[in-house]
């Protein structure tokens, strides 16, 4: 006999800081379905981007998401670059690969503290974050800010990296480092957490690459690509560093990627510091030209991807943002299912989702039941066009 | 009359409810403020959990979901606190008195412990919500695992007491021949028992019936205002009980001098701190590990201690 039970997780949950929502359809322990609903949150972020000038886009993306707040503007400044054919100085370039390693860095380590949060491991979730804070200050010094840098802009960055902070920054690197050694000790040889992650969510090669998965979680599953490298932007084509992947697949193999690409993070940076040339920051474009160009960089969860459309003004006619967790939320159905309720919250923050990345749309969601699908919120949408047709006088 | 009103009283104030609930929620602040100091933080003021419960009893709403049964889902809160301050009253009693015990109190005590599991995990049930029922029906199966090792254990100072079953005369046995933990059978035993307190008091990594982030807070999610203020009073209560019988079957128990009362805090604080860095050192383990864990290697240890106290080590 068996009894089937509803387990939500979300909308709002303690598991997450933002509204999303799964069903997990249980049979004891067990996790026999899931249904993802993503959608509860809409900013209409690409919408507002059309309304602003190119240069107050790249505010605007800069905005999606907290974590990845230089991932976003430097797809947009590459896609504006693309599309104008505008050359960065070298030193520009540098400056660029900088700030995204430390935001990689920050990113990871506030996941692996979160990771030990879910597990119920506060203590890993308090250290995690303490460990972080080397990488802000690195942060505060080198752009002004914690968060939210507003380092890019089209054509180079807006602050230059000063030589005296250069000593600086390598000294709370060399402390980070020095943490991170003890965290890597503490939880890569932590048998509690080797039996809790362990085979637990396993996301086969086959099946990593039939859902198109991203960054880390691909990664994690032995598929080797990494934008840095397939598409170098910035500097990473001038420094030398590998991408890590790990065969297995399961979230314990995702945990050991994060952990030694913080590693490979720290040695991008010594590098970049180290090779910097002189020169100017920002080669100053005048104008966007009509055209269409398209951004890609690695943000610290996958590939990040915007689409930015030009007739020749100073705003955006389109501008598609396509966020890495937006891949990586699919796989959670091949992961979670056949699994426990204890493992399904390990299992999903595995990827570390980030949901204000990805809220695009609204589903209208009562009694299990969609009120609209896609057909009838097509017709809707064009009865209330010609009803506005009508009003105005169109015919 | 007069003895009615002086058990009410060893029940309601001393050693019962208003000692040992004050002394479990002081204890809640210690192992709050030990955990801050591990992570990093600074931790509540002392009065923080007297506050918390304050505000539950008098001055939260207590909501109960449509369609339970009123009297389970209420009982349960009360039931779990009688029998935590009734084991808490009887060993308080006893220990410094070792000859006011009766015969098999120590087994009274053991079921009277399992009683807030039992009601935590009816409480669960009664309130209907798939999480709840999720949660009590992990309390059930921890429970079943950690119960055998945990009684197991106990049997060691009762072997080496020559077979009482008697607080009183495990306690005057100890201070004729020397403590229990004083032997290698009492030092297995006791760690076996500390990891069944651990799971008993519902702490990491054995959180696993109200493991926040999966199943929000499981059993007690329905629990609110006055209900989850009492649960919160027995689980204080069995934070004092615990390592006080701990320190009756492996310590030689408390005497009421001030010397006495020294060793017994620093005892007490010893156990508390060794439950609290167990706690902060360890992730929340799954509920099939845990069942393996204790059936397995606890079980094992506690019964090589046993054939250690039978052998006479």
């Amino acid at each position: 006999m068996s009894h089937k039970a509803h387990i939500p997780i979300g909308p709002y949950h303690p598991l997450q800081e933002e509204p999303e929502f799964y069903k997990l359809v249980v049979e004891g322990e067990k996790v026999v379905d899931v249904d993802v609903r993503i959608g509860w949150n809409h900013r209409g972020i690409e919408k507002l981007s059309e309304a602003k000038t190119f240069d107050q886009s790249i505010f605007i993306v800069e905005r999606i998401c907290g974590i990845c707040s230089s991932s976003h503007p430097i797809t947009c400044v590459q896609a504006l670059e693309d599309l104008g054919g505008i050359k960065v100085p070298d030193r520009a370039l540098y400056i660029r690969s900088i700030v995204q390693e430390l935001e990689r860095l920050h990113s990871h380590m506030l996941w692996a503290g979160l990771a030990g949060h879910f597990l119920g491991y506060n203590t890993v979730f308090m250290w995690g974050w303490k460990y972080r804070e080397p990488i802000c200050d690195i942060m505060e010094t080198v752009t002004g800010n914690r968060q939210n840098y507003a380092m890019l802009k089209v054509g180079g960055v807006r602050r230059d990296i000063e030589k005296e902070h250069v000593p600086y920054i390598l000294t709370r690197l060399d402390e980070f480092t020095r943490h991170l050694d003890m965290l890597r000790g503490a939880v890569l040889d932590d048998p509690v957490l080797h039996a809790r992650l362990k085979g637990v969510g396993v996301l086969t090669k086959e099946r990593a690459i039939d859902y198109a998965a991203l960054g880390p979680t691909a990664r994690a599953s032995g598929v080797d690509i990494d934008v840095r490298r397939d598409h170098p932007y910035a500097a990473y084509d001038r420094v030398k560093w590998k991408v890590i992947t790990q065969p297995e697949g399961d979230v314990f193999a995702k945990m050991v990627v994060r952990i030694m690409e913080m590693y490979e993070s720290v040695s991008i940076i010594r590098q970049c510091l180290d090779k910097m040339p002189a020169g100017p920051i920002d080669s100053n474009p005048k104008d966007i030209p009509p055209g269409e160009g398209i951004g890609q960089a690695e943000a610290p969860r996958g590939e990040c991807f915007h689409y930015i459309k030009s007739d020749g003004s100073n705003s955006p006619v389109r501008h598609k943002v396509r966020a890495p967790t937006y891949m990586n939320f699919p796989t959670f159905r091949e992961t979670v299912i056949g699994q426990t309720v204890s493992d399904a919250t390990i299992i999903l923050a595995a990827i570390d989702p980030c949901y204000c990345c990805t809220e695009r749309m609204l589903i209208v969601d009562k009694d299990d039941k969609d009120l609209f699908d896609i057909q009838e919120l097509i017709r809707l949408s064009q009865e209330k066009t010609l009803k506005l047709k009508e009003k105005m006088g169109f015919k | 009359m007069m003895k009615i009103l002086e058990y009410l009283f060893l029940f309601l104030v001393f050693p019962g409810f208003a000692f040992s609930a004050t002394m479990g929620l002081f204890a809640g602040w210690v192992d709050r403020r030990l955990t801050a100091r591990v992570q990093w933080r600074v931790g509540p003021p002392w009065y923080q959990n007297f506050l918390d419960v304050i505000k539950l009893l008098f001055y939260k709403e207590t909501l109960i979901p449509e369609g339970v049964s009123k009297a389970i889902f209420l009982g349960m809160p009360l039931l779990s606190l009688a029998s935590a301050t009734l084991v808490s009253t009887m060993i308080l009693v006893i220990s410094p008195a070792p000859g006011s015990g009766f015969i098999g109190d120590l087994i009274v005590v053991i079921y009277l412990l399992m009683i807030p599991a039992i009601s935590l995990m009816l409480g669960g049930f009664a309130s209907e919500n798939p999480l709840a029922s999720l949660g009590a029906s992990r309390e059930m199966k921890l429970m079943l695992s950690y119960e055998l090792p945990f009684v197991i254990a106990v049997l060691v100072p009762v072997i080496k007491s020559g077979y009482a079953i008697r607080l009183g005369d495990i306690m005057m046995h100890q201070a004729a021949n020397g403590n229990t933990i004083a032997s290698a059978s009492g030092v297995i035993s006791f760690i076996v028992m500390l990891l069944c307190v651990q799971a008993k008091l519902g702490f990491t990594p054995f959180d696993i019936a109200e493991a926040e982030t999966e199943i929000m807070a499981g059993t007690y999610i329905e629990y609110s205002g006055k209900a989850l203020g009492i649960f919160k009073l027995a689980k204080a209560v069995m934070l004092f009980a615990l390592p006080i019988l701990m320190i009756i079957l492996y310590f030689g128990g408390i005497t009421f001098s001030s010397e006495g009362i020294i060793r017994t805090v620093i005892q007490y604080v010893i156990i508390l701190a060794l439950i609290v860095v167990i706690k902060n050192t360890n992730p929340r383990v799954r509920i099939d590990h845990a069942v393996k864990f204790f059936w397995g290697p606890v079980t094992a240890l506690a019964v090589i201690a046993a054939a250690l106290a039978y052998l006479g080590r």
